[in-house]
């Protein structure tokens, strides 16, 4: 399934756990310093300098090369997702993400915020940076440099990103909670394997 | 006498076969993971996984981008000009390979863009022969990294508290260190060591076998546990959980049994390279074993 961003909330709302996508227009990178610093401008009542309704977050920090004046995407892949867990219910809601693109999932506080103002989470096979670039077409621009290369927001133009499998949708339905609970009905063999019962 | 320019030559050398080429035992352990996988996501992680390890090594660019920070192992003489070769090869490599800047200072979290900083690069010593010197660069990126942890056991819990240790840290870090995973054990020792120990375990390649037949046997039986759980490559669900689980060991105090648990994402990168005084150079992405 292609996607393309603006996203619309319909688009993200007809996907389910589960689904693999693959997402063309615009992304932003963000990651720890890149939210709390979004937070602290919104709790202030400034503008960002990015618009993000709608908008597409890949959790990540790439490594870009700067030649003559134009930035150059060398590797791009995600950074785990859990570390935002604590800003990101807010994030949501604050600036009507539409898809958070990331790794390894996200907590239950997430999961609401992307039930109730519908966004989803796209998972991205982590490390797997020079096939992630490759979807990437151009650097549009670049904010935040001051916070260093990972930190910063970068602006990727993209065609056909992925693949990306839904982690997450937006009835809350997650893959990840399917994992933990095929790992707790494996639990009790793999302890008796480990004679640590 | 091996002069600092050589060991700057070799250090950027080290650092871009790193992070481009990823060692012959990893993939051949993720290709025998792709043969036995049966879930479908699981299918399609290992397959761009495998696919992206062809990619950079094809295009010499960095498999993935958290190019981790340098942390290095040396082996034989080793003087003032030896870390002076490798802080200035860490820092042209971070510009030429490229490598991300990682590093920053711990409190400030400033980012000096050259991936320099205090012990960082961080250099291991071991003594060795006169003859020689051997360098190793495990870049070790924070996902993985983030997930590792130390457990100051009860010699009375003995074997037993280990092994649930081992499978209470990989069930913690489910799907974040990037799995599948390779698991580091440092048993004994002392607190330092045994983390010490568990990195060092990361060294070995997955096909080398523990000599002790005893510590063999734990290595297989946690990693036959661990791929019974059920996580699976990125914690999306399937049988490869981890590839390898290597256990290094040190006498410690009759009170006490420390266990370290280092975990290693599927982006094991490791190189080394063995410099003779008479200035000849051989690298291996394997090690000297």
């Amino acid at each position: 399934m292609n996607l393309r961003t603006p996203l619309s909330e319909r688009a993200v709302r007809s996907l389910k756990a589960g689904d693999t996508v693959r997402l063309n227009g615009t992304i932003y990178t963000g990651r720890d310093e890149m939210h709390l610093r979004a937070l602290e401008m919104h709790e202030r009542g400034e503008p960002l300098p990015i618009d993000l309704k709608g908008a597409a977050l890949y959790h990540c920090g790439p490594i870009v090369r700067k030649d003559n004046d134009v930035w150059t995407l060398v590797a791009a892949g995600p950074t785990t997702s859990a570390r935002m867990n604590a800003l990101e219910p807010r994030f949501i809601e604050a600036f009507g993400v539409r898809a958070i693109i990331g790794k390894g999932g996200m907590s239950q506080p997430t999961i609401d915020a992307m039930k109730k103002h519908g966004c989803v989470y796209l998972a991205i096979t982590g490390g797997a940076a020079v096939l992630a670039a490759k979807g990437v077409k151009r650097v549009v621009g670049a904010e935040w440099l001051d916070l260093g290369m990972p930190e910063a927001i970068w602006k990727f133009e993209v065609e056909d990103f992925g693949p990306l499998i839904v982690g997450i949708d937006t009835n809350g339905d997650s893959i990840y909670a399917r994992v933990e609970a095929d790992i707790r009905r494996n639990l009790p063999s793999v302890r008796k394997k480990l004679r640590i019962d | 006498m091996i002069s600092s320019d050589l060991l700057e030559e070799v250090t950027v050398e080290l650092l871009r076969r790193a992070a481009v080429t990823l060692p012959r035992d990893v993939i051949s352990a993720l290709e025998k993971a792709l043969e036995e996988e049966t879930s479908e996501i699981a299918r399609t992680q290992l397959r761009t996984i495998l696919e992206n390890v062809r990619a950079a090594a094809d295009t010499s660019v960095p498999m993935c981008q958290d190019t981790g920070i340098p942390i290095f192992f040396v082996k034989g003489v080793c003087g003032k000009d030896v870390v002076e070769g490798i802080r200035k090869g860490v820092s042209r490599a971070t510009a030429e390979v490229p490598l991300r800047p990682n590093a920053v200072h711990p409190i400030t979290r400033k980012n000096e863009g050259n991936n320099l900083g205090i012990d960082m690069p961080y250099i291991h010593f071991s003594p060795g022969d006169d003859a020689t010197v051997e360098i190793t660069v495990l870049p070790k990126g924070a996902g993985s990294e983030n997930m590792s942890a130390l457990r100051m056991l009860s010699p009375t819990e003995g074997m037993k508290g280990v092994r649930s240790f081992v499978l209470d840290t990989v069930l913690n870090a489910g799907g974040r260190p990037c799995p599948p995973i390779i698991v580091g054990v440092g048993i004994g020792g002392s607190a330092d060591i045994a983390m010490a120990l568990s990195k060092k375990a990361l060294l070995k390649p997955l096909d080398l076998q523990h000599p002790d037949p005893e510590l063999r046997r734990l290595e297989e039986e946690l990693l036959d546990a661990l791929n019974s759980v059920g996580i699976g490559p990125m914690g999306l669900g399937g049988r490869t959980t981890a590839l390898g689980v290597k256990i290094e060991i040190a006498h410690c105090h009759t009170a006490s049994l420390p266990v370290g648990v280092n975990i290693q994402c599927w982006a094991a990168r490791r190189a080394s390279v063995r410099i003779h005084v008479d200035g000849r150079v051989e690298f291996s992405t394997e090690g000297f074993w």
